[in-house]
């Protein structure tokens, strides 16, 4: 059975679904380096888990600069002049207080308060927007635009997208003739002209280092590789995949949907779905902004003290990664589950984030230990080691904020 | 915003129908300074008396008290306040252009007159009494706040424990039964304990009323339990004409309000209901007016309160969402008739015509009226039930002439055609069927007023011209009426109240949601 756009205009509208894994407009540049055939699928695109290597895939994220294509992250155009108002009414962060030229980090919320995502807001304009994420939303968005004057586009496809990453990044970007680039503040974005058009940069990221994101039509998408490349060619950049860009985030302590937590579109089990204070995001959630998605039923939870897990960061002793290890209290209550883990090259630590079920991770942090299953030819390890909350980021580097960058 | 109501108002009601009335009524009763704001240049909606056409006046809307709420006809004494009903109750006959009509006398067909099988008499005894008992379980449900499923008050857990106790009542057999039968089609039903088709014609009829359902549509029968779970004057499923009209009760219920201290507005058209700190804080006129208030109650279309009073901004996307879904598209039509004389309706007693007369020969003759109206076209054999108001009440109608008053379906609110060139050819449909039962009829006609859904829709402010605010299906009632979030009376906007015939237990002339809305404001502290 087919489904013409005629019978449904929605549809026609959001049509990502016909071209399974489709290649980015810079797989071209990406093949062409890749020695490994480590191919996954991201949001329907294929995108490398590594290309040559990925230890020092990760080593040039934090000494050298990496390059990590973007394009495949879900992207919406909000616009029109109701456009502030109508993401106010989205997202749990304020808008209002996003001036153009910013980005913030944010999260939304169905009727009931549980998290239907979590991603960068980019304000274009006084009333431009653009979201990414990492799932789709459109239905959501367009539901959410009744009764405002906006348009909601998805430009996932039209926009593609690179992460510069490293402490060498900003040198990069000026070398590639970014003037000024070293005056954008972290969360800065401003436009710069290539090849007619324009590119967005913006210095955001998700490594915790010094770094921006690049956006620009998906016909300019490979002479803006080629310009990236050829000026980084001098400051050790490298093109990476996505196993080293989660070790960077995991020290950086950021949270990926349907990994730390289900998005609650996409729980089938009624007790999967997160509330922001459940992960990690209550501070996002700002009770004093005009009504937004979700707001009676988290200030209702807050009120009656009805949230039930939290999401931590763990120092677990020992090196060996506790990649879905369970949570225990005491050594025999089990009160949670590790999401990711890794041993911190940065931090020197076995670093993990953990959802457990309150108040344990709350206001009971003692006796906590993670059982690490570690399969060693051919037997499982069962080691029982000590847990200790720690505040995110596990990696705090200066040059993410410094202004202007080093060398720059 | 020009001025700023100097007085201010513990509660603002918009919409002065029925249900506006009777909350403003009961909150006035509690000492509250309550406000009642109507659009239109009479109190009443839907439940109204006009004068059509000079010298004839007629029920506006709904012409038949089957299901007033007696908590509130007592609780507001509407009969001190002036409510007279005619002594009832009122036969229900179904007509037949061929034979005899069958007449159902008293309580819902308490007696069959006319020539009846002897296995459909005692056929009908037994499903009349069965339909009777399940209808009771319903009842409470059909008259309380429904129960909330997430946090349920011991007072409500008392409610449902009631209602399972009844349940049990009922015994093992009786309580099979009912669940077997609950969500069934009437046409079934119907062919398990009689044959007649008169009969079958009418009930089929009566369960339909008001849905765009068939039928044999699955869940038809639900129409039936909530026809036959009203009462009126203390007997279930009787039925009576007000006298005056349908304007008496809405006098009545004035009246009651006035006494209870209200002050009640005309042409007060709400532009806006505007929200302060997540908070429903005061409602704006058409003029700029702004009144302030404690509690806003919307006696008005659900729909139209959220997102053209309140704004979308200010409710969740889902509710929003479900706001979209509520199905309400009215398929029935109101038909008044300005006659020189009384019309003669074949084989039918001169007592008789004072009844509630039904054309509805037979099941599939209610079935074939409806399948045009899923793709969006009219019957061309239209069903439909008929009073003659004037009969009863001379006042209603010059001396010697008399007043027709019909409900007609199916009349699609969506009509392909478009009702502008539909409304001529559908009147003409209705004419033909009436001249078969009541030859002359068309040749006496002075006047004659069809209200489509479309016509519905404006004169009463009713989106879809639908009576009910929202189709009357088992998806929409309850806890589902008008969807989720709203179904308590309360809203997901603080100070924001429901209490129109979109609300549970829903449309006909009960005034239990405006009731129940008022309880639910006084239990709240608005």
């Amino acid at each position: 059975m087919s489904v013409t756009p005629q019978q449904s205009p929605r549809l026609a509208q959001q049509d990502h679904w016909r071209a399974m894994r489709r290649e980015t407009p810079f797989h071209p540049r990406l093949s062409a380096l890749d020695f490994r055939h480590d191919w996954y699928v991201w949001a329907g695109c294929k995108a490398p888990l590594s290309l040559w290597d990925e230890e020092l895939e990760y080593f040039a994220i934090r000494s050298q600069a990496g390059l990590f294509d973007i394009s495949p992250m879900i992207k919406y155009r909000i616009e029109g002049p109701d456009a502030e108002a109508c993401c106010e009414r989205v997202f749990v962060r304020n808008v209002a207080r996003l001036r153009p030229g910013r980005v913030h980090y944010t999260a939304w919320c169905d009727d009931e308060g549980h998290v239907l995502d979590d991603g960068t807001l980019f304000r274009l304009a006084e009333t431009r927007f653009r979201l990414c994420c990492q799932e789709r939303h459109l239905p959501w968005l367009l539901d959410s635009a009744i009764g405002f004057d906006v348009t909601v586009v998805d430009e996932t496809e039209a926009v593609a997208g690179l992460a510069l990453q490293g402490p060498t990044a900003c040198a990069i970007l000026k070398d590639a003739g970014f003037a000024g680039i070293e005056r954008l503040k972290p969360f800065d974005l401003a436009e710069f002209p290539h090849e007619g058009g324009a590119v967005t940069v913006s210095r955001t990221g998700f490594t915790g280092d010094l770094g921006y994101e690049l956006f620009v039509e998906a016909a300019d998408a490979l002479s803006l590789w080629d310009r990236l490349w050829e000026a980084g060619a001098r400051r050790g950049i490298r093109a990476i995949g996505y196993t080293a860009l989660n070790r960077a985030r995991i020290e950086a302590g950021f949270i990926v949907a349907n990994a730390d937590f289900i998005a609650a579109e996409h729980a089938i089990r009624a007790d999967r779905v997160r509330m922001p204070d459940e992960i990690g995001l209550g501070w996002l959630v700002d009770e004093a902004k005009p009504h937004f998605n979700g707001r009676r039923a988290i200030l209702d939870a807050r009120r009656r003290g009805t949230l039930k897990h939290i999401l931590v960061g763990l120092e677990i002793e020992g090196n060996v990664p506790a990649e879905h290890a369970l949570v225990y209290h005491a050594r025999k209550t089990e009160v949670g589950l590790v999401s990711a883990a890794i041993w911190s090259p940065m931090a020197k630590r076995n670093i993990a984030i953990a959802t457990l079920s309150r108040p344990y991770g709350d206001t009971r942090n003692d006796d906590l230990w993670v059982e690490i299953y570690a399969m060693r030819e051919g037997q499982y390890m069962k080691l029982m080691k000590r847990a200790t909350v720690v505040p995110r980021p596990f990696v705090k580097l200066d040059r993410r904020t410094a202004t202007p960058p080093a060398d720059c | 915003m020009m001025s700023s109501e100097a007085a201010r108002f513990d509660a603002v009601v918009i919409g002065g129908g029925h249900n506006g009335l009777a909350c403003a009524a009961s909150l006035g009763r509690t000492g509250r300074k309550v406000l009642v704001l109507e659009a239109a240049h009479a109190l009443g909606g839907a439940v109204g008396t006009h004068e059509f056409v000079p010298g004839f006046h007629v029920s506006s809307l709904a012409h038949i008290l089957n299901r007033l709420h007696p908590e509130m006809v007592a609780g507001l004494e509407l009969k001190r306040h002036g409510l007279t009903l005619a002594p009832g109750p009122m036969p229900s006959v179904a007509l037949s252009a061929a034979g005899e009509p069958l007449v159902l006398d008293g309580a819902y067909g308490e007696r069959l007159d006319g020539a009846v099988d002897a296995a459909d008499r005692a056929g009908w005894s037994q499903l009349r009494s069965l339909l009777f008992r399940q209808a009771g379980i319903l009842k409470p449900f059909l008259s309380r706040r429904p129960p909330d499923l997430g946090t349920m008050s011991l007072a409500q857990a008392t409610t449902l424990g009631s209602a399972a106790l009844s349940l049990r009542r009922l015994g093992k057999e009786d309580m099979r039964e009912f669940l077997r039968m609950v969500l069934m089609n009437v046409a079934d039903v119907l062919d398990e304990h009689v044959a007649d088709d008169r009969l079958k014609g009418l009930l089929a009829f009566d369960a339909t009323l008001g849905a765009h359902l068939g039928p044999r549509s699955p869940t038809s029968l639900l129409g039936l339990y909530y026809r036959l779970a009203g009462e009126i004057d203390g007997v279930a499923g009787g039925q009576l004409l007000p006298i005056g009209g349908m304007g008496t009760v809405m006098a009545a219920l004035a009246r009651a309000a006035e006494a209870a201290g209200c002050t009640l507005r005309t042409g007060a058209v709400v532009r806006r209901i505007l929200v302060e700190n997540w908070r429903a804080c005061c409602v704006v006129l058409d003029d700029g007016t702004e009144i302030r208030a404690r509690a806003i109650v919307s006696a008005i279309n659900p729909v139209t309160t959220f997102l053209d009073l309140v704004g979308a901004r200010h409710v969740d996307t889902g509710f929003v969402r479900r706001l979209g879904n509520i199905r309400m598209k009215g398929d029935a039509a109101k038909l008044h008739l300005a006659l020189d004389a009384p019309p003669r309706f074949a084989g039918l007693s001169e007592t008789a015509h004072r009844g509630r007369l039904v054309i509805a020969p037979s099941v599939d003759h209610v079935e074939n009226a409806f399948n045009p109206a899923k793709y969006g076209e009219f019957s061309p054999e239209p069903v439909m039930e008929i009073t003659l108001p004037s009969l009863s009440d001379p006042s209603l109608a010059p001396a010697g002439a008399c007043v027709l008053s019909a409900v007609v379906q199916y009349a699609p609110y969506a009509l392909k055609q478009g009702w502008e060139t539909g409304k001529p050819k559908f009147l003409a449909a209705i004419m033909a069927v009436l001249e078969r039962h009541a030859p002359g009829i068309g040749g006496s006609v002075r006047h004659a007023e069809l209200l489509t859904p479309a016509d519905i829709e404006a004169r009463f402010r009713m989106p879809g011209g639908h009576w009910h605010h929202g189709e009357l299906q088992v998806d929409q009632m309850l806890m589902n009426r008008p969807v989720h979030g709203a179904d308590g009376y309360d809203t997901p906007v603080d100070g924001l109240f429901l209490a129109g015939a979109g609300s549970h237990p829903g449309g006909g002339v009960s005034g239990a949601p405006g009731w129940n809305a008022a309880k639910r404001v006084v239990e709240t502290r608005g």
